[in-house]
């Protein structure tokens, strides 16, 4: 759980750092390859992984993202993983927005890590990385051009009140043979506002302060499923998509912990599956 | 979010860079753009029409905002009553607001005592700052001042970034806020005023000519271009039900005609509606993605509206977004 901590101590300073070259109108260039969006990622690559060489890949990682999307502020993201057996984490990384890290998922022994699904904010056109971490420690990355924009100064529409009503409940659904031993597909639900403290309240003439879901562990009875490190960058309402393989009785347990000490935790039986 | 029937500046296509406002820049937003003078001539192509006694609309095009329109995209008007002029609604912008208001004084020297806001959407409510020296009643729901406390700068931003700055306008909070009903007396006519749950949008309010019988529901009802959904997809059908128990004739829908019948124009709204609400409900129980979902539910409707495909993925994700927790 170091990592974690570090991780967003790094990206906080990543994001004061890289977003004033963005200022320039050379930043609205739309090609996915433009020298200055590589330039941006090597430097972002530097700051998280440090020295570690990342290495671009076609199909140990792949990135579905919609090119243009209709909603900034909930931009759905799918990630496959092709070798799923040789899988410890995978990093998702949105160049442009004001703090590029917007997740790590770690995956544990009870994971089935071939495919993992996430709804994003997107704040500029922006490449969006994704990098998978082996098991021998090697790290291969891949990338998506997405076109959308404001999705992180995008307003809520509602008084912060209402957006935190029911903050911390969750829902989870499950799909798959539950008797068959093979993996099921889970759906994890959160109720949070992930206040992103660039969202602006005009009353106040000021933005609303961040408060947003920073860890969220799942394990499976004794077995670690994920663990995952959110920023700034998940969509309000979050929602996780990943398979586990269920060995023993369960049940399945999430902890969820905001950047404000919120902390929430429930427990869910795979034996109701929903088909 | 949103960004529906906002005019078109909500939150995707566009592509600048959008930082916060300075101070200045939120003082001239907020106070004093109703002092620059009218820059807009594109609007001239718009015509009133008389729909009933006193009654005068503007038709808005199915379009999105452009520097063409001012964002006057929305059916706006006014009600002549024997002692004044109510507004509704007040434009799209800036521009489109003083393009209303000088609509209004070619017709009537009567006082504009009344600016009703229907909605949060800067398609409707923009054009307010054009009537803020007239010191009008600002009628809005309740809830408005949270919807406009959240996107109202927002709004701002993104409309000056189609329109400029000096033809935006911004937002008007409403002076006389509207719980439950209220009534307003033009001397011969009385308006009676409908605060709606969640639906369209958090702030929707409705309003019924007594005199004519004539509605005015906004953008509880839309007729040909396509519904966008930044409320509550069961709210609305529980709103639509609501105002179809009225059973009033005539209304003047937020977009379309300017004057429709009520009944079969409301039954295509609840159509379009209620698919959204079924085939999403199904793609959320069959385990279908969100971003598959946004592909395929709705599709039978395609040929129905006008921007189905501006609009339609983005009800679904709303919808989606709703449903996923029952």
């Amino acid at each position: 759980m170091g990592i974690g901590t570090a991780m967003k101590t790094l990206s906080l300073v990543l994001g004061l750092i890289l977003s004033a070259p963005l200022l320039g109108g050379s930043a609205l260039a739309t090609d996915a390859n433009d020298p200055e969006r590589e330039a941006r990622w090597q430097e972002i690559s530097a700051y998280i992984f440090g020295d570690r060489k990342v290495e671009p890949t076609d199909s140990l990682i792949k990135i579905e993202a919609p090119k243009r999307a209709m909603d900034a502020a909930l931009v759905p993201i799918t990630l496959t993983m092709a070798d799923k057996g040789n899988v410890k984490s995978v990093y998702l990384l949105i160049d442009d927005n004001p703090s590029p890290f917007a997740a790590h998922f770690t995956f544990g022994p009870a994971a089935d890590p071939g495919e993992l699904k996430l709804r994003v904010r997107i704040d500029a056109y922006t490449n969006v990385h994704a990098v998978v971490e082996t098991k021998d420690g090697k790290l291969f990355q891949t990338v998506a051009f997405v076109k959308a924009s404001g999705g992180c100064s995008a307003p809520m529409g509602v008084s912060d009140e209402e957006a935190m009503k029911g903050m911390g409940d969750m829902k989870m659904k499950f799909a798959g043979d539950a008797q068959g031993g093979g993996p099921l597909a889970a759906t994890l639900m959160v109720r949070h506002p992930n206040f992103n403290g660039m969202q602006m309240n005009l009353t106040t003439r000021s933005v609303r302060p961040a408060r947003y879901i920073n860890k969220i562990i799942v394990s499976y009875g004794d077995s670690d499923v994920v663990t995952i490190d959110g920023d700034i960058s998940i969509a309000t309402d979050p929602v996780f998509n990943f398979s586990f393989v269920p060995a023993g009785a369960g049940p399945m347990k999430v902890v969820v912990s905001d950047t404000e000490g919120g902390h929430w935790e429930q427990s869910f039986t795979t034996t109701a599956l929903s088909n | 979010m949103p960004a529906h029937a906002d005019g078109g500046v909500g939150r995707s296509g566009r592509d600048e860079r959008r930082f916060l406002p300075t101070r200045r820049e939120l003082v001239l937003g907020g106070l004093c753009l109703c002092c620059l003078p009218t820059l807009a001539h594109a609007a001239e192509s718009f015509t009133m029409e008389e729909v009933g006694p006193g009654i005068f609309i503007r038709r808005g095009p199915h379009e999105e905002a452009t520097p063409e329109n001012n964002d006057g995209i929305a059916n706006i008007g006014f009600i002549v009553g024997r002692d004044g002029v109510l507004v509704t609604d007040s434009g799209g912008s800036l521009a489109d607001g003083q393009w209303l208001r000088t609509e209004i004084v070619k017709r009537t020297d009567k006082p504009i005592r009344h600016v009703v806001l229907t909605h949060g959407h800067p398609d409707h409510c923009f054009g307010a700052t054009a009537f803020a020296a007239d010191g009008p009643a600002f009628i809005g729901h309740h809830r408005l001042r949270a919807l406009l406390d959240a996107r109202g700068e927002f709004y701002r931003t993104r409309l000056a970034d189609i329109l400029g700055r000096e033809k935006a306008g911004s937002a008007v909070y409403p002076t006389q806020e509207v719980k439950d009903g209220a009534e307003i007396d033009l001397g011969d006519r009385t308006l009676r005023f409908t605060a709606h749950g969640a639906a369209h949008t958090t702030s929707d309010l409705s309003m019924l000519d007594a005199r004519t019988g004539i509605l005015f529901p906004a953008d509880l009802l839309f007729v040909t271009r396509v519904p966008s959904l930044d409320g509550s997809l069961l709210g609305w059908l529980k709103e639509a039900d609501k105002l179809a128990a009225l059973g009033v004739a005539r209304a003047v829908p937020g977009h379309g005609p300017a004057i429709v019948d009520f009944a079969p124009a409301l039954a295509d709204l609840t159509r379009y509606l209620s698919t959204l609400r079924d085939e999403t409900r199904k793609a959320v129980a069959d385990g279908v993605a969100i971003e598959e979902a946004s592909q395929t539910v709705g599709e039978s409707e395609r040929g129905n509206w006008a921007l189905f495909d501006d609009y339609n993925e983005r009800n679904v994700t709303e919808a989606y977004k709703e449903l996923e927790w029952e």
